[in-house]
């Protein structure tokens, strides 16, 4: 028997290493092995030929993992890294690709700066453009990794060319609100417009929707990263270079916008192909960060409950709440997206919860302030931008409230939470190209 | 008889639902009732039966739970929802328009397989 149990061991290891499969699945099929081996024993084999049959029962690992990768589709892209039979195994020359287009958005951001004389002057149309210099190489890059065909490119390329066309185009007024607004929503607009190469040229499917979740999540997680790398860097080269009399801020002003260009393509190539170092690292700061935003949030929605928003509240502190509900409601899609969804609800999903209905609280007296406001002062654009944010919002956190509510009192599946949050992705896409396009319309440029 | 790979796909998801309509189950036993049901001819890889009890579960038409076994070890039991039963009812009426059909175009064929089982 201590042979049997050692080879057990073994195929465990062997089969664990697998991409695609856990710790449960794996106590699931050990389970599975012992049934068989202690069957085919009664029937008179050696506990040796009974686990070989057993195992070979079992099929293949390489077929077993892609299955349970499939299955699930948050580990979908370990079996793209062990070359599934969808995508090709990449070699080293990602490398050579990626830097290629990291350096193509670095350059265009220097010639935009260089035509606009920054850092000296910073003229309103390359605030406006500054995103339309880096994601649409982001969007290459991922329609030449995911091989789209010419159909493919066109639909890429035509959310970026209505884009530039609309904010280049516009007569903006002077200090004009909605351009600063434009500018605003722009690189969310284009945030989507790469969802549709990054899903291979598909929109519908919400597995691949939740996949892009995630890809957003680890790219932020990973462009923070190296962004405090970048910021070290450049406060050594300054001490170092201080004595020497160089002009440390001139070359900062040209290092800085051109290593935040690349490194968003530089950070997109880490989430595909480093993804095993994240996976480790995103769940644990979730873990970390969902509670206490929860703690916080629910603080807030009682003080302000008890004291009222009141006078307090202004524009700026609508900006606050807005940027504090839309963390959150990130958080919470984030920690959907990695979470494993065949366990049943725990500890993590109940603090979810808490965290959304004092996040859909906070935001019901926001949004009762605000329909105030706009009886007393009329719709201005800020006005009306905060308000669809906060309507948009509402509607997702009440019915991820509703729904996972249900999901902890065992009425309703996971599943259905995530499609909630899927389908309703493209309303976030849609309104935040309304703010860019319409609305500006609306209020005559002003 | 060898039964063609992707029928036997398409069978295994209302198959499954079927056996765990008649009480939770887990896996192996599963798997037992399947090759008994079908005399052996069904050919399954062991392994395979689990990513789709996992997709039930994340659609909803099963429930998990992990206990003990007799023998001491975790194993994890599969019950079907209301959910699973109404798909269930659905695949059965798809797979009756589907043996319907055959039936009329082989009378002599299907006759005699009903005959015989």
């Amino acid at each position: 028997m201590e042979s049997l149990e050692a080879r057990i061991a073994e195929w465990r290891a062997y089969v664990g290493g697998a991409p695609g499969v856990n710790g449960h699945d794996l106590d699931e099929l050990e389970d599975h092995l012992r049934h068989q081996i202690t069957e085919l024993s009664a029937a008179g084999l050696t506990a040796d030929e009974g686990f070989l049959i057993a195992v070979k029962r079992l099929g293949d690992v390489d077929g077993l993992s892609r299955e349970f990768a499939r299955e699930h589709s948050g580990r979908l892209w370990k079996q793209l890294l062990q070359g599934g039979e969808d995508e090709p195994a990449r070699a080293s020359s990602d490398w050579v690709e990626t830097l290629a287009f990291a350096a193509a958005a670095a350059v265009a951001v220097q010639i935009a700066r260089l035509a606009a004389d920054a850092p000296d002057e910073e003229p309103n149309w390359l605030v406006r453009n500054i995103s339309l210099f880096v994601l649409p190489f982001l969007a290459a890059f991922f329609a030449r990794r995911r091989q789209l065909d010419v159909r493919g490119w066109l639909l890429t390329a035509i959310p970026f060319a209505l884009a530039a066309l609309a904010v280049n185009l516009y007569p903006w007024g002077a200090d004009s609100s909605t351009e600063m607004l434009a500018a605003l929503h722009l690189p969310v607009v284009l945030w989507f417009a790469v969802a549709y190469p990054y899903m291979g040229g598909t929109l519908l499917s919400h597995e691949r929707r939740m996949d892009f979740v995630r890809f957003t999540g680890e790219w932020f997680i990973y462009y923070v990263l190296i962004a405090l790398g970048g910021g070290v860097l450049m406060g050594l080269t300054a001490a170092i270079l201080e004595p020497t009399g160089a002009d440390v801020d001139q070359i900062a002003a040209w290092v800085v916008p051109s290593g935040a260009a690349g490194a968003v393509i530089v950070a997109a190539w880490l989430v595909e192909a480093k993804q095993r170092v994240v996976e480790n690292m995103a769940p644990v700061l979730t873990m970390l960060f969902t509670p206490l935003f929860a703690v916080m949030l629910a603080g807030a929605a009682v003080v302000y409950a008890a004291t009222g928003l009141g006078d307090a509240f202004d524009r700026d502190l609508v900006g606050v709440f807005d940027a504090l509900l839309v963390v959150v409601l990130a958080l919470v899609l984030y920690g959907m997206s990695a979470r494993d969804p065949s366990t049943s609800p725990d500890w993590m999903d109940r603090i979810q919860l808490v965290a959304v209905v004092s996040a859909l609280v906070l935001d019901v007296m926001v949004l009762g302030t605000m329909v105030a406001r706009i009886g007393d002062l009329g719709f201005s654009p800020n006005r009306t931008a905060a308000l669809g944010l906060n309507l948009v919002l509402l509607v997702n956190l009440a019915g991820a409230a509703w729904l996972s509510a249900r999901f902890l009192m065992r009425r309703s599946t996971l599943h259905r939470l995530e499609r909630w949050q899927t389908t309703y992705l493209p309303v976030f896409a849609l309104w935040a190209a309304t703010v860019v396009v319409m609305l500006p319309l609306l209020f005559s440029f002003d | 008889m060898h039964v063609d790979k992707d029928l036997v796909a398409a069978s295994a998801t209302p198959l499954v639902l079927a056996i765990l309509a008649e009480g939770e189950n887990y896996g192996y036993a599963i798997l037992k009732r399947v090759r008994a049901l079908s005399a052996g001819e069904l050919e399954w890889t062991d392994g395979m039966l689990y990513p789709l009890l996992h997709r039930l579960g994340r659609l909803g038409y099963v429930t998990t739970e992990w206990r003990t076994s007799p023998e001491g070890r975790r194993r994890k039991y599969y019950a079907i929802t209301d959910e699973g039963r109404a798909a269930l009812a659905d695949q059965q009426r798809q797979w009756l328009a589907v043996t319907r059909a055959l039936n009329d175009v082989w009378p002599g064929a299907m006759l005699t397989a009903f005959g015989e089982a």
